[in-house]
């Protein structure tokens, strides 16, 4: 079978290995961005000062937008080096369509740097004090949330990744998106520490990432072709 | 049925049509916006719980909508100028974008100027607030793309990528009044069958949001013949424009030394 009748499927998770087996070979891009989350995080303490109450109030702001930080410093892994050696050049002139190609990339990206920040995120939740009630309300939206960022990420890194000094301009296009997830996400850890519903802020982060899984690999394959032009 | 719109697709024809409703879009603008400024601060009845501070209203709405409508307009146009691969939409959206900028930060300023005395605080994190300056931040990250190109046709689309991404921010202003309803005021001027404000009151704010209007009109007609002269700098014609230019100002400068 030559490479042109692929299934969907089977494009999508060669890419999707491809690129696991790519980060696992420079595990310095997946342990960076998690030791910057870490460090951030506990520099806030040190700034604010070790109060409990203090802390478990801010808990919830300080661990999302160090986790949107972390992100956006690990966003410039997803296509640059690609880019770079061509191969992001390949992949768009190959016959199966962005939007599956993207996607992998995307999910790569997600499983990389999203999902072991999920993982240690309890850990610097008991360092911040959060309140017990709202352990669960942090990982659901961490879950649910970190897929968002990355998939808008990727539209800016899209857009960004043929100029010279990408990076500052990426968290200037980038940021500004990221804000309604943040909203909502504090929003429910809050309104779980008081112990009221917050399925509904659940279901607003939901619908952005359901929104954003359907649509940004659309903007960031119309991106990839700007900048490789 | 839109064939009569294909001549405006070249840049020389559209460029002498803006030259021509230019003057009277300037004129209208400076008599709508002298009656309506000289009619709201003057004459309009003072508020009767907000005092004489509330006309800053006149100022705040007009520049408030307006930077919702130029994003639109900017959306309209990066959608234009990708299905249709139609170049003069780029070119007009990269004159709308400052100007938005500008107008998105006036309505910022002018409302913590009326938060100020009325609220007692320059700025509350309000939802509508913050959506306002949320959308300060993509029409920064739209110029900022539009500097980072060299080649302006790139720019275009990327920054038209950008900003398609960012019109979802639009709703989210729209609507926020109604899902959070917050410290800021509701609408006052959009129910349609009983405003909530006084007809006199109601008059002088028409003209200043025509008038303000118009010269956003005005400021993006100025700003998109200039677009079109820099992008089509080697084309023929607009080397004989400027030529012609130059001679009209030689010969001039030649009949004030005699």
């Amino acid at each position: 079978m030559s490479i042109a009748n692929l299934s969907y499927r089977a494009v999508f998770s060669l890419v999707l290995k491809r690129d696991l087996t790519i980060a696992m070979r420079h595990k310095d891009d997946i342990i960076n961005p998690l030791l910057f989350f870490v460090i951030v995080v506990t520099l806030f303490p040190l700034g604010i000062g070790p109060e409990a109450q203090t802390l478990s109030r801010i808990a919830p702001g300080i661990i999302w937008v160090a986790a949107l930080l972390s992100t956006l410093l690990s966003l410039d892994r997803l296509f640059k080096s690609d880019h770079d050696d061509g191969s992001l050049e390949q992949m768009l002139l190959s016959p199966h369509p962005v939007f599956i190609l993207v996607l992998a990339k995307i999910v790569a990206h997600w499983l990389i740097t999203g999902l072991p920040l999920i993982l240690i995120a309890p850990l610097l939740a008991v360092l911040l004090h959060l309140n017990e009630q709202s352990y669960g309300a942090l990982m659901l939206t961490l879950l649910l949330g970190t897929p968002v960022l990355s998939l808008l990420g990727a539209i800016g890194v899209g857009l960004t990744v043929g100029i010279k000094k990408g990076g500052v301009l990426l968290s200037l296009l980038v940021l500004p998106l990221y804000i309604p997830v943040l909203i909502f996400a504090t929003s429910a850890i809050d309104t779980a520490a008081l112990g009221l519903p917050y399925s509904g802020q659940l279901a607003i982060i939901a619908a952005l990432f359901i929104g954003s899984l359907t649509l940004a690999p659309f903007a960031v394959g119309a991106a990839l072709k700007v900048s490789t032009n | 049925m839109w064939k009569w719109l294909h001549p405006y697709a070249n840049p020389e024809v559209s460029y002498h049509f803006t030259g021509k409703i230019l003057p009277w879009l300037g004129a209208l603008a400076t008599l709508f916006l002298s009656i309506g400024i000289i009619w709201a601060l003057a004459f309009a009845p003072a508020d009767y719980q907000q005092g004489d501070s509330f006309r800053i209203f006149y100022v705040h709405v007009p520049a408030a909508s307006l930077s919702m409508g130029i994003y639109f307009g900017m959306a309209i146009a990066a959608f234009t100028s990708m299905v249709w691969q139609f170049k003069l939409a780029d070119a007009s959206a990269a004159a709308m974008a400052p100007v938005g900028a500008i107008f998105t930060a006036i309505a910022l300023i002018t409302g913590a100027a009326w938060g100020k005395p009325m609220w007692g605080t320059w700025w509350i994190w309000d939802a509508r607030l913050t959506s306002e300056l949320i959308l300060l931040f993509l029409y920064l990250g739209v110029i900022a793309l539009h500097n980072a190109f060299e080649d302006k046709n790139l720019a275009g689309k990327a920054a038209g990528i950008l900003t398609l991404v960012g019109v979802i921010n639009l709703p989210i202003i729209k609507y926020s009044v109604e899902w959070w309803n917050t410290l800021h005021q509701g609408s006052t001027v959009s129910k349609l069958g009983k405003p909530s404000m006084s007809i006199d009151m109601l008059w002088p704010f028409v003209f200043c949001f025509i008038g303000f209007a118009l010269l956003v009109a005005t400021i993006i007609c100025i700003r998109f013949r200039s677009e079109i002269l820099t992008r089509n700098s080697i084309r023929p014609w607009v080397r004989t424009l400027v030529s012609e230019h130059l001679s009209k100002h030689i010969a001039q400068e030649k009949n004030n030394a005699i």
